[in-house]
């Protein structure tokens, strides 16, 4: 035998080394394999950067919360669930790129994700071409129906039109006229859509509402608050503002420095939450309104629970901000949407997509704010609605609250009477008879 | 509430329970059935309660509003019904400060919360007992002491008061001193005549509402058509109104001009005297509202409550001074090598823009700071009815106009001024004559700086203050500074004023979005046919 190293002993012998490396390391998780329980993997489709970074990675950091809540009782079908984070970057067509990375790459069996309407647009054929699985968590403004997104925030009628009733009760005010307020962009030309023909219905005059919208980022509010003046002058009128971000701080300000106060004109709010109000100066906001399906003060066990789990998670993993976070509604809607996902993947017997649609319809799950459930057909929840008063420290009290869950109504019965969504009897949009 | 909760605080200090008023014996029937299962019961408690009209119940029943009413079933005690109030461990278990149902004073126990029992409290009787509020707290804020308070109450009762809540409203008429408070309650009083009184009443009424200009009136005047001189009150109205929305415009016509002008000022000293286009004067504001931040949170810390409020004139050097300081840095540092190369300078400050930004973000986090108002700087005073000027507004046009006037004077006053004057207008020349050309440019630069901190500070009072703050005023004050003329401070102020007051005057019409649209188009369609701005630059070194 040759004393010298020829270079072919030398391949051979690291590829020796090398195969038996590789083997070591693969060793556990063939074996797990074998035993059936490789990690389940679901994506979590947030923007960690950009503009609504802000709002988004809380969250992602509940739905990881979620996740490892559920891992450390021993995870799904008795396999692991292991998230795929990805960073959509506030960009609508990276959103869809993501998500197909999540789809087909990553295979994961499903999607927590995105925020603004402008982002789900972006990833619904995505998901729907390649029968993917979204579970959306934000409040929207309805007038969709996919076979391949579950939406846990509310739907308009869960929220919109409650706030204008609940101004319109004699125990809200019994407010008459009405001023509709928003940033310019889908949402809020939606919601005030949908509530002009609400308040129409109700027998409120064309020339009891106002309507009236902002460009983003707009900081000058005096014309519109003088505008709201005049218009309040009298009595019995109140804002329902769909303003976006940071708009509302200049806003609510200019409304208390030119004299209008919250018991005579209160401001309704549909896009201020608990998260929203972290860094805002609150003096101008106390005792203004908000309607949501859960504020962090809902006084529930399993909402303490989760409001300490939440603070104890963000310590733990040093997240900015540590145990002074708060919790708000559409963090709500991310986690529960987690659990309603892992029952029906139980119900189903596997993380199949069409299994677990089929599982999912008409879960129901105690969630921090309350119990709430799965429709049984047109793939949004049964929620409660809370009415909110703002208080100092940037939280809710709650004044009023629905008796018990509100259907969800994807397609307003004020502006789309005719149409529903059913993905059981009908193939999703419908023509009502 | 917060004398309510000051006696909780006292009462957990007294050792010896406080003695208190006992209710009337009368009533001890109906605040023992607030206690009970049945809702009801519950509900002609509260009524009965409710008739008495006495405001020492006020407190329960706001309690009773906010779920804070609790029956306390003590071993060896009949069951009694209190309200509660704050919560603290002592030892292992919840204890709950309580105070007595009628009343409210403080009984000066700790219940343990095992022994509380919340009393429900649907909508049905929140609906019950909200008109008792109404009542009994208007009645107690026409004798608050804040004026603001005293006036929303009578409006309040003007609008759903009755001839008796009028005659209360005359009482209070008569101890009275604050004018926009008595205009307010004469108001309500002639608009609850004009809804329940006889004719002669109503009439008079009418006419009063029209001598007091009072919007609030108006839909009441319209629906009163009955009136003989309710239609020459609206008449009256309707021209006062008009008056009214005049002065309101141009009061925000003006106070807009002086945002304007304030974020612009820096601005048309770096970009106009220098000719340095420096993106980062955005950020350099940014840095500003950041120092009065920085400024707040030291006050709050460092000194008693009392003095807070002044921590905004503290602010207002130290976020000059700090913007000052890194405008300094930044011309020592990097803009003199590339003095004439109005690209580069652009580039580079841009990059300066992003890393200022990316700093704050990662020094205070991404997410917006909260500045509170001082109290004198919340609010308005009213000037008339129906317009009220909000204090915040009225101090950023002072701090505009006296900005102004200390430049003009800093530039054509002082020797400092003809330096800098000088070296704007000629370098070279200026060296030979003994100007030392690079101090001076550094002073010009940090001066603009300052000048954006200064805004940046001002701004706290108005919107955000957040990383991106900068990003949100840079266009305004470059479309300012250009609009005006490059290099004329005379421009600026006219362009400022210009474009404030346009704005403010297109917007009622056309809303805020197609304003803003219309007011770019304009300010492009007037370069397209003056290039050089307002105030152009005449004379051999205008393209200097």
């Amino acid at each position: 035998m040759s004393p010298t190293l020829t270079r072919r002993d030398f391949l051979r012998g690291t590829a020796a080394v090398g195969a038996g490396l590789a083997a070591g390391f693969n060793f556990p998780a063939i074996s797990r394999a074998q035993g059936g329980k490789e990690p389940i993997k679901v994506g979590v489709l947030h923007s960690l950067s950009g503009t609504m970074a802000i709002s988004e990675v809380s969250l992602r950091d509940v739905v990881l919360m979620a996740v490892d809540e559920i891992n450390a009782k021993g995870g799904v079908l008795g396999r692991k669930i292991q998230p795929v984070v990805v960073d959509p970057a506030s960009n609508w067509d990276l959103f869809a790129e993501k998500a197909k990375q999540l789809l087909l790459q990553e295979k994961v069996a499903v999607v927590f994700g995105c925020w603004t309407s402008v982002s789900r647009k972006s990833v619904l054929p995505v998901f729907e071409n390649n029968n993917g699985l979204l579970f959306y968590p934000v409040q929207y403004e309805g007038e969709e129906c996919s076979r391949n997104v579950f939406y846990t925030g509310a739907t308009p009628n869960q929220q919109l039109i409650p706030g204008a009733e609940y101004l319109m009760s004699k125990e809200g005010g019994g407010y008459k006229k009405f001023y509709l307020l928003g940033t310019d962009y889908v949402f809020p030309r939606t919601a005030n859509k949908i509530l002009r023909a609400f308040l129409k219905a109700k027998g409120v005059p064309a020339d009891s509402i106002a309507e009236e919208y902002t460009p983003f980022h707009h900081q000058d509010y005096q014309t519109i608050v003088g505008k709201i003046k005049r218009f309040s002058a009298g009595g019995g009128a109140a804002v329902l503002s769909t303003i976006n971000g940071d708009s509302n701080v200049p806003f609510y300000k200019e409304f208390a420095n030119q004299g209008l106060r919250a018991e005579d004109v209160p401001i309704m709010a549909f896009s201020v939450a608990e998260d929203e109000l972290r860094g805002m100066d609150t003096a101008a906001l106390v005792g203004h309104l908000a309607a949501w399906n859960y504020y962090q003060s809902v006084s529930t066990p399993q909402n303490k629970k989760f409001v300490q789990a939440f603070k104890a998670y963000a310590k733990k993993n040093n997240l900015p901000g540590g145990d002074k976070r708060v919790t708000d509604d559409p963090m709500e809607a991310a986690y529960f949407g987690v659990y309603i996902w892992k029952q029906a993947v139980e119900k189903a017997g596997s993380p199949g997509v069409d299994a677990v649609r089929q599982a999912t319809y008409g879960q129901e799950f105690l969630a921090p704010g309350g119990k709430i459930k799965m429709h049984e057909n047109n793939h949004h929840a049964y929620k409660p609605v809370l009415i909110g008063e703002i208080l100092k420290d940037g939280q809710f009290k709650v004044v009023w609250r629905t008796k018990g869950l509100v259907e969800p109504e994807p397609w307003s019965e004020y502006t789309s009477p005719d149409k529903g969504c059913d993905w059981v009897n009908h193939k999703g949009t419908y023509q009502k008879a | 509430m917060r004398a309510l909760v000051a006696s909780f605080a006292l009462a957990v200090c007294a050792v010896v329970p406080a003695a208190h008023a006992a209710p009337p014996p009368d009533l001890a029937r109906p605040l023992a059935d607030l206690g009970r299962e049945d809702a009801a019961a519950r509900e002609t408690a509260v009524k009965a309660l409710g008739a008495r009209n006495d405001p020492k119940l006020l407190p329960l029943f706001e309690a009773l509003r906010a779920g804070s009413v609790y029956v306390w079933s003590r071993p060896g005690a009949a069951p009694q019904v209190v309200i509660g109030g704050e919560k603290s461990t002592a030892g292992d278990r919840d204890v709950m400060a309580l105070a007595a149902a009628y009343g409210a004073e403080p009984l000066g126990v700790q219940a343990p919360v095992a022994e509380l029992r919340e009393v429900p409290v649907d909508r049905a009787l929140r609906l019950v007992i909200k008109p008792f509020i109404d009542a009994l707290s208007s009645r107690g804020e026409l004798l608050d002491p804040d004026p603001a308070i005293r006036r929303a109450a009578a409006t309040k009762l003007g609008q759903r008061g009755d001839l008796r809540t009028a005659a209360a409203l005359r009482e209070a008429l008569v101890t009275e001193a604050d004018r926009w408070t008595r205009a307010t309650i004469e108001e309500a009083i002639a608009i609850i005549e004009l809804g329940r009184g006889d004719a002669a009443a109503r009439a008079a009424a009418a006419t009063r509402l029209g001598a007091l200009h009072s919007a609030n009136a108006l839909p009441a005047l319209r629906a009163a058509r009955d009136v003989p001189t309710a239609a020459a009150a609206v008449r009256r109205l309707e021209r006062w109104q008009l008056f009214g929305t005049t002065i309101e415009t141009l009061f925000q016509g003006l106070s807009l001009a002086s945002i304007l002008l304030l974020m612009a000022l820096g601005l048309a000293i770096i970009f106009g005297l220098m000719g340095v286009i420096n993106m980062a004067h955005g950020e350099l504001m940014a840095l500003g509202a950041y120092a009065t931040y920085t400024m707040q949170n030291w006050f709050a810390g460092h000194l008693a409550e009392r003095w807070f409020d002044y921590y905004f004139l503290a602010a207002l050097p130290f976020a000059f001074l700090v913007a000052a300081a890194v405008g300094l840095l930044l011309e020592r540092g990097v803009i003199r090598f590339l003095y004439g190369r109005p690209l580069e300078t652009l580039l580079l400050t841009w990059g300066v823009s992003l890393i200022i930004q990316q700093g704050l973000r990662q020094w205070f986090g991404a997410a917006n700071v909260d500045v509170r108002a001082p109290r004198y700087l919340s609010g308005g005073v009213p000037i008339m009815a129906g317009v009220q000027l909000p204090y915040n507004r009225l101090f950023i046009i002072g701090l505009a106009a006296v900005s102004v006037a200390v430049m003009y004077a800093l530039l054509f006053r002082t020797t400092v001024g003809v330096k800098i004057r000088a070296v704007m207008q000629n370098r070279q020349i200026s060296s030979c004559l003994g100007i030392r050309a690079r101090r001076v440019d550094a002073g010009t630069f940090a001066l603009g700086a300052g000048l954006a901190g200064l805004a940046g500070c001002a701004l706290t009072q108005i919107g955000n203050v957040g990383p991106e703050l900068g990003q949100n005023y840079i266009v305004d004050s470059f479309m300012v500074v250009v609009t005006g003329g490059v290099g004329k401070l005379a421009g600026t102020i006219a362009a400022a004023l210009g474009i404030g007051g346009l704005d403010k005057a297109i917007e009622p019409g056309l809303g805020a979005v197609y304003g803003r649209v219309l007011i770019l188009v304009l300010v492009i369609l007037f370069l397209q046919r003056r290039p050089s701005g307002l105030f152009a630059l005449k004379g051999r070194n205008a393209d200097a």
